[in-house]
């Protein structure tokens, strides 16, 4: 069995649902431990997961863009002798784990969808247009580091790997905050939307220019289905919706189990962002909508007669 | 050093246009027979523009580095045509086939090849290497850290807006559940965000004034580095096209789409 070192950038009160499947897929690798990088309080609690081996932190808290979590990280790969690193495929978290590769002179493999037993990586590329496997070159004493895609797993599935345990002991590293360099002088906290994370969200409902300005009928659809809300650029460039909302090549790429398109042609900058959904739901007025082509459900007509139907007929199922 | 001048070292790609098909080839890499200066890399050009426009006391040169092969050159020519000063262009076969590691061993030797080049009127500059936020076409995003690890600089990834204070860069990225303003000390890599700025057009005048601008080649053996130094450590053993996705059932609202959309759901159990 290897061991497997899986790094959390920031740790709350319970593990989120992609922290969940990180652990769930280390574990069919080897045995897990886990590097904290940010916490308040006690961060173990949340870590009483069976099988579960180290739990390393550094003296006090990291937050990013902290660099000395690669300090931290480094120090914890050599004390479990970690032959994998894993984390998932955030800004954060792919910059503490490129600046590990460097330091263990070793291959990074990034957006991996799955890894099996013999280190094999498979990944979506070219806008989810391929699929690849690739492999670190192997060598004596070079670990793989890894970075995971969100949704691979179905919920359920991770629900059935993970069983409850004892609140693991955390083993504290001589590391400490770096000095100078990088000084934060500001911290704004986001917005924090009761809508489940874009990215990791298992059914998308996303507007583009056919909303004209109103979201309120996307919102509503979304909070009805457990969604998390998105948007064509154009719908973002018009200032309809912040940008973080924004599907597609150079926003959030999201592979739902669902994706409902209301209003959005489908340019190939769009696509590229989606075209990995489970099912997709397109409405559009224009019948010559591109979106059509790769839409498996698809209506021609107006967002706001049908989305408002849908709530309904919805609410009515629920009773 | 309140006025040291500085050398904005911009990275442009060269990527196979994301508005056409983009394919692998037999060997399992991506075809690069065609390419265009890769969007992403426009924002960190046009940041490095506004920094020197900005700096009306202080020495700013924008220099272009693009890695790729012997097609690469046309956007280093279009770097120069938006704005940038100068333009250098590595290319060397054993590049072939780089993954990230090798990608960033060859670019912190280049970065410093080119940092070392410059020749400054009011003294030793310090040097910024600005990226786009992720490159097109393998959208990891791990080079700005990879290269700053390698250059011993500071890394600020995502960056939504930069401006230069006398000693240091201030920046604000959108890190996750936050937004983060941070100073950060030079030498410094920052990669740029599609929200930075409006990157500009050449005109005409700007295309004519590109032809006299120096675009230089340099092989490994100039950044001196031997083919072994960029063996990847990582290997594609096979690559798949996608089965295109083919259109489903197609209806008309008449009045009860709304319903039909939610029977859909339900018969596919997505409820």
């Amino acid at each position: 069995m290897s061991n497997v070192l899986v790094f959390f950038d920031v740790l709350g009160e319970a593990l989120s649902p992609t922290q969940r499947e990180l652990i769930a897929q280390a574990q069919s690798l080897g045995e897990v431990h886990v590097a904290v990088g940010a916490y308040q309080g006690d961060p173990t609690p949340a870590l009483a997961l069976a099988g579960l081996g180290e739990v390393y932190l550094a003296e006090t808290s990291l937050p990013a863009p902290e660099v000395a979590v690669v300090d931290l990280l480094e120090t914890a790969v050599a004390e479990c002798e970690a032959e994998v690193i894993l984390g998932s495929s955030t800004a954060d978290i792919t910059d503490a784990l490129a600046r590990l590769a460097v330091r263990l002179d070793t291959g990074i493999i990034c957006g991996v969808a799955g890894l099996n037993g013999e280190l094999v990586a498979t990944k979506s590329e070219l806008a989810g247009s391929y699929t690849t496997t690739s492999q670190l070159i192997p060598a004596p004493g070079r670990p793989l580091v890894a970075t995971f895609k969100p949704n691979s797993l179905d919920p359920q599935r991770v629900d059935a790997l993970l069983d409850a345990g004892d609140q693991p002991d955390g083993t504290v590293l001589p590391v400490r905050p770096s000095e100078g360099g990088v000084e934060v002088l500001e911290r704004t906290a986001l917005k924090v939307s009761a809508r489940p994370a874009l990215a990791e969200a298992r059914v998308v409902v996303a507007g583009g220019r056919g909303v004209d300005g109103d979201f309120t009928p996307l919102e509503d659809l979304a909070d009805e289905l457990g969604a998390g809300l998105g948007a064509s650029r154009a719908a973002t460039d018009a200032g309809w919706i912040e940008h973080a909302a924004q599907v597609g090549q150079t926003g959030v790429t999201v592979s739902p189990q669902l994706y409902i398109s209301a209003g959005i042609s489908g340019a190939i900058q769009q696509r590229a962002g989606m075209q990995t959904a489970g099912t997709i739901v397109a409405i559009n007025k224009d019948e010559d909508a591109p979106v059509f082509e790769i839409a498996d459900f698809g209506v021609v007509g107006d967002l706001h007669e049908v989305i408002p139907q849908m709530i309904e007929e919805l609410r009515r199922r629920k009773g | 050093m309140a006025n040291a001048p500085l050398h904005i070292i911009t990275l442009v790609k060269w990527v196979p246009d994301a508005q056409l098909e983009r394919r692998y080839n037999a060997e399992g890499r991506i075809d690069r027979a065609e390419g265009v200066l890769s969007e992403l890399d426009e924002y960190p050009l046009e940041a490095a523009l506004q920094l020197r426009e900005a700096a009306a006391d202080r020495e700013v040169r924008v220099t272009a580095l693009t890695m790729g092969p012997a097609g690469a050159s046309t956007a280093a020519k279009k770097a120069l045509q938006i704005g940038a000063d100068d333009a250098y262009q590595l290319t060397d076969e054993a590049l072939i086939g780089a993954d990230i590691w090798a990608s960033s061993v060859a670019l912190r030797a280049a970065v410093e090849a080119v940092a070392g080049a410059g020749e400054f009127d009011s003294g030793e500059p310090e040097y910024l290497v600005l990226t786009g936020m992720a490159s097109e076409e393998g959208e990891s995003g791990a080079i700005p850290a990879q290269l700053a690890e390698r250059l011993g600089a500071h890394v600020v990834t995502y960056a939504t807006g930069l401006e230069l204070t006398p000693d240091r860069l201030v920046v604000t990225r959108s890190g996750g559940t936050e937004s983060q303003k941070v100073a950060v000390a030079m030498p410094a890599v920052v990669s740029v965000t599609d929200q930075a700025n409006d990157p500009r057009y050449p005109n005409f005048k700007a295309i004519m004034a590109a032809k006299k601008k120096p675009l230089t080649r340099l092989s490994l053996a100039d950044i001196g580095l031997r083919p072994e130094e960029v063996t990847a450590k990582v290997r594609v053993l096979s690559t798949t096209a996608r089965p295109p996705r083919t259109a489903g059932e197609i209806i008309t609202d008449e009045g009860d789409a709304g319903l039909k959309v939610v029977e859909f759901l339900a018969k596919e159990r997505l409820l």
